[in-house]
């Protein structure tokens, strides 16, 4: 059992190699790592089933490989025993560690090796800004998603509310206070903490996460979440906890099940949730969406795109990436991006695809997909506001969590929990700098 | 006891070789690998691999999180083993009664031991739930205070203990149980002449009697509680709220696979891995003293 990680991971490499089938003479195959699960699944397999019909020569194999982190431990398991994938999903909080890999074949490189146009310039800026280094796409845009807020309308009835979403956090506090006095169990809450209510909320408000410009100017080594800011914005929530109005529910996406059940007034989590709570909500609630609230006196950001994007990794065949480059292309076509946003509620990732939605009426018809959309499209991009790449960045976060978890139970003050988070996670970001020094 | 003699002279290594080999395979050599590794501050996709002598370790003692996690394993094990034992020996007991439907409750008894450590945890995530769950509910009746194990440090603990002793007690059970019923009649009969009443009985013959069944969960749960447990943890709380529930393995798993850590995570494992060996030997050397076979 001390040798669990060790066994698994080479577990991980013999399951990889028996999966990769011998290549067929009459297609070249492409294996294509993903984490999508349930409906978000179908709709991948969906996708490669049009573009393997779209043509003779390339056989793309979507095979799903677990959650984002398990994902990329089959990749990297998989690729020390130098049999990768071609293509491997990655969640945004693993960008640093792919770019510092040296294992990954930049698709900037691999579209121009191929002879294939695409002009990046038309990806919408928030993606383009996080996955390029040096001014190059690194990385394949695939699901980017942003957190909103959403609310329950019938809640919002039986407190006496009109049927608006809160726009600040003032507002949510009083609105909140109201449904709690209603006997609302869950007055207002969020998923992801780390991400909506710390990462998110310095960006909305240009505040800065950490030092290098976030990560973006050269290997980050400092946080910066416990300035004023990060310590009024816990401090307004630890207060929540205490006097009822806000609850929390967990880490990850756990959350959302309270949100699913119709438990909680006012909620805030990725706007790739939108499909779940349709499908959950039917017939039970009503519900509608609105942009992340505001805390007042702050300079205005903008909010940070969370969700995946494509690698290719390195030790593959001319052939194959050829192939790569041609499903690339395919997923990079309006058409298919226009599809791909309308059926999953992930941001449409060119601005050819917003415009096509327009255009067809999908937003009419959808009104709470245009959410994320207004919400980015309002936002101001500064050197806070592009994103966050940290080095280990899931660890990181999991330091962030604890300390909200120990601010929220009032173990903690709300300064002195993010002062811990932060000594926590500059030794996480140090050992990584230590690493590619 | 008839002695089997091999003529050949290879037949006999032949025979040990497969399992020779898969725990050489499976159980040193990545223990090895660990140790090894633990000596370095290793890179995700293996390009970068630096030599760093005892810095993995240095980092470990200077953490007082680590600390923290290594008492919250003892506190945890400790509550699972004796809370488990105690609890399947009361309930073989009973069983083992000449009671109506004996069948039956055996059976009923014997089942949580059929299931997952991660299947067990999400049923008592849902019993426990602080919005949708019965135990909440019930005890809203009785008293205001919040049992919302999402902050609540104890409360989570309580949680993860209760699941853990309810995963395992059938296995327990089920041992207690064939324990028992190896116990002669006669000797319980003879002490119920001589006039030793139930509780009597139970300590002084039953309970001796029982030892080496005792010895073996007892080390068997000490492991259970320290690595088995590691999918209950992983799916209920992740080690929250806080780090309140991150027992060692756990902690071990996490920096390294959710945080790529790899040599501090190997460092983690070499450090249960001695905390393990000393535990073992510690149980062989003196507990098995007091068992009597």
């Amino acid at each position: 059992m001390k040798a669990f990680r060790h066994a698994a991971l080479g577990f991980i490499a013999m399951l990889a190699v028996m999966l990769l089938p011998p290549a067929s003479w009459a297609k070249t195959e492409i294996q294509f790592w993903h984490a999508m699960t349930a409906v978000l699944g179908e709709r991948v397999s969906e996708m490669t089933a049009k573009f393997n019909a779209s043509q003779s020569e390339y056989e793309v194999k979507a095979v799903h490989k677990g959650s984002y982190p398990e994902t990329l431990n089959a990749a990297i398991a998989a690729y020390r025993a130098k049999q990768p994938p071609h293509i491997v999903q990655v969640f945004e909080v693993g960008t640093q560690t792919m770019l510092s890999s040296g294992a990954v074949y930049p698709v900037y490189q691999l579209m121009k090796d191929n002879g294939i146009a695409i002009d990046w310039n038309d990806l919408i800026p928030p993606v383009k800004t996080y996955y390029s280094s040096g001014g190059n796409l690194y990385s394949m845009a695939f699901n980017s998603s942003t957190p909103i807020l959403y609310y329950n309308k019938d809640l919002f009835k039986k407190a006496g509310l009109a049927d608006k979403a809160p726009a600040t956090w003032e507002e949510i506090e009083a609105s909140a206070k109201k449904m709690q006095a209603a006997g609302v169990k869950c007055p207002s809450s969020s998923a992801w903490p780390s991400w909506v209510l710390v990462e998110n909320m310095h960006a909305l408000h240009d505040q800065p996460s950490a030092d290098h410009a976030n990560g973006f100017d050269g290997l980050a080594t400092t946080l910066k979440i416990n300035g004023p800011f990060g310590v009024k914005m816990l401090d307004v929530l630890a207060r929540g906890a205490k006097e009822g109005w806000f609850t929390y529910n967990g880490r990850l996406n756990k959350a959302e099940a309270v949100m699913n059940a119709g438990e909680c007034g006012i909620f805030m989590t990725s706007s790739a949730f939108i499909g779940n709570l349709t499908k959950a909500s039917e017939g039970k609630f009503t519900w509608g969406t609105g942009p992340l609230p505001r805390l007042g006196g702050f300079p205005q950001g903008s909010s940070i795109i969370g969700g995946a994007t494509l690698w290719v990794l390195k030790g593959a065949k001319p052939a194959e990436y050829k192939g790569v480059a041609q499903f690339f292309k395919f997923l990079a076509s309006t058409d298919n991006q226009a599809w791909w946003a309308g059926v999953t509620g992930y941001l449409p990732l060119t601005n050819a695809a917003v415009k096509a939605m327009e255009a067809s009426g999908h937003f009419q018809k959808n009104p709470n997909q245009r959410t994320a959309i207004t919400q980015m499209q309002n936002g101001k991009t500064t050197p806070n506001s592009q994103g966050i790449r940290l080095g280990n960045f899931n660890s990181v976060r999991d330091a962030i969590e604890e300390q909200i978890e120990n601010v929220l139970s009032g173990k903690k003050s709300a300064k002195q929990g993010l002062d811990d988070a932060v000594a926590k996670g500059n030794d996480i970001l140090k050992e990584f700098a230590a690493l590619y020094k | 006891m008839k002695r089997t003699v091999f003529r050949n002279r290879w037949l006999p290594y032949a025979l040990v070789a497969p399992q020779v080999a898969i725990t050489l395979i499976f159980f040193f050599w990545p223990a090895f690998d660990s140790l090894r590794l633990s000596l370095y501050r290793a890179s995700p996709f293996g390009d970068r691999l630096i030599f760093i002598g005892t810095g993995n370790f240095q980092r470990l003692v200077s953490d007082p999180a680590y600390l923290r996690s290594a008492v919250t394993s003892f506190v945890f094990s400790f509550f699972v083993t004796f809370l488990g034992l105690a609890l399947a020996l009361l309930l073989a007991s009973l069983a083992n009664a000449k009671i109506r439907g004996l069948a039956v409750y055996r059976a009923m008894l014997l089942w949580p031991y059929g299931i997952a450590p991660a299947i067990a945890g999400i049923i008592w995530l849902f019993v426990f739930h602080p919005s949708f769950g019965i135990l909440p509910w019930l005890l809203s009746f009785v008293t205001t205070y919040q049992f919302n194990w999402f902050l609540k440090g104890w409360v989570a603990m309580v949680l993860i203990i209760v699941a853990a002793v309810w995963k395992q007690f059938g296995y327990n059970l089920a041992f207690y149980l064939a324990g028992l019923q190896a116990i002669e009649r006669s000797v319980l009969e003879a002490a119920s002449v001589d006039g030793a009443g139930p509780i009597r009985r139970f300590f002084a013959i039953t309970f001796p009697l029982l030892s080496p069944v005792t010895f073996f969960l007892f080390t068997l749960n000490m492991t259970f509680s320290f690595f088995d447990t590691f999918g209950l943890i992983h799916s209920v709380t992740q080690g929250g709220p806080g780090d309140a529930t991150s027992i060692m393995v756990y902690r071990a798993w996490k920096d390294g696979f959710d945080g790529l850590q790899l040599g501090f995570s190997a460092a983690q494992s070499v450090v249960l891995m001695a905390v393990v060996i000393l535990l073992t030997a510690f149980q062989f050397r003196y507990a098995e003293k007091k068992v009597t076979y």
